[in-house]
């Protein structure tokens, strides 16, 4: 957000939608770091969807992103008078596995970049190592640890890995951003560290329901789309006579 | 084939899904400030905010003002440019996909081609 869009953003007959960092808030070297690690990050993602993928898994990765790109715009309020999006990382990893997962992030944080001026183009190699390889692969390694702790096949494993994975997947790109502005001179770490933990312990439980929400969707109507299909419902290539429910 | 036309059925519900939430409901989202944007303003770092950033000098700058789509009413200056954007996002996220995966690999014998496309 800019000084001029912030201070008439109350008067905008439409609404503010500016979501990440945008140029300004980082020094060089984060800057240069962040691209550095999104840009090797991605390289080894493009040569395991290259080598791992299916033919199937390419309307999936279309969809994902169109989805996420649409719930990124939409800001639900939190209490305190701020408000929250989902970030969808942990979401599209659950759905796509880290690999075409952290493609699909990067692709919605380019078009909002390049297209909308959302989060700034320096800035962008932070905004996708930060919203979308955290969320990708932090996110989704915890939550095949949680499920398989509790249950691969369960739906109660999927939910709960689902609801504390992208809950803390959040959190860790709000506290890896309070670092970088820290890092940058731009704000205290204190400070930082606890305002951006602090909004985002509330917009992280915005991020856990809409992500368990889809997953739920997806495992009752579609389980066998989901990286990680449960075993005992896989669906094989036999239409179905009845529902499993 | 039965699980194609199912998976075609995914892809439409998907899609659609996506536009009618970027169309019908983007105007509903909250015009506070989210978090980081918030964190900004407390602690008096939004000013540093580029005034002119890069993305300024790109020709869709001139189409789009952040989420409106600029010269059309403000009723749907932002349900345009979510149209606009989920699309786009559609298109290049399956068109990566399409250039990446190379369809069912070739190598193994062992197994039946899928039934999925």
């Amino acid at each position: 957000m800019t000084q001029a869009v912030s201070f008439v953003a109350g008067f905008l007959p439409y609404p503010q939608l500016a979501l990440h960092v945008p140029d300004g808030f980082l020094n060089l070297p984060v800057t240069l770091i962040t691209w550095v690690l999104s840009i090797a990050l991605i390289a080894v993602s493009l040569n395991k969807v290259q080598a791992e993928y299916k033919e199937r898994a390419v309307p999936l990765m279309g969809v994902c992103a169109a989805f996420i790109f649409a719930a990124q715009m939409i800001n639900f309020p939190i209490p305190g008078g701020t408000s929250g999006h989902l970030l969808g990382g942990t979401l599209a990893g659950i759905l796509l596995g880290p690999w075409a997962g952290s493609l699909v992030m990067a692709v919605v944080f380019i078009v909002q970049a390049v297209l909308f001026q959302d989060g700034g183009l320096t800035a962008l190699g932070a905004n996708i190592f930060n919203m979308g390889l955290i969320g990708t692969f932090a996110g989704y390694y915890l939550y095949k640890a949680i499920r398989s702790s509790i249950g691969m096949n369960r739906w109660r494993g999927m939910a709960i890995a689902s609801f504390v994975a992208s809950w803390t997947s959040v959190m860790v790109a709000a506290i890896f951003c309070a670092f970088q502005l820290a890092f940058s001179g731009t704000i205290p770490l204190g400070v930082a560290l606890t305002a951006m933990a602090g909004w985002h312990f509330l917009i992280g439980i915005g991020e856990a329901l809409i992500t368990l929400v889809v997953v739920s969707y997806v495992w009752r109507t579609r389980p066998d789309l989901l990286f990680d299909p449960p075993r005992s419902r896989m669906v094989n290539s036999m239409p179905r006579a009845v529902s499993p429910r | 084939m039965r699980q194609s036309s199912r998976n075609r059925a995914f892809t439409v519900l998907g899609i659609s899904v996506a536009l009618l939430v970027a169309v019908f409901l983007s105007p509903f989202a909250s015009t506070q400030p989210d978090g980081l944007d918030r964190v900004s303003q407390d602690h008096g770092f939004d000013t540093k905010a580029a005034e002119n950033p890069p993305s300024h000098q790109l020709p869709f700058y001139s189409i789009f003002d952040e989420y409106a789509v600029r010269g059309v009413p403000a009723a749907i200056a932002t349900p345009l440019a979510g149209l606009v954007g989920t699309l786009a996002t559609f298109g290049i996220a399956w068109s990566l996909g399409k250039l990446l995966v190379k369809g069912d690999s070739p190598t193994p014998i062992d197994r039946m081609p899928s039934a999925d496309e």
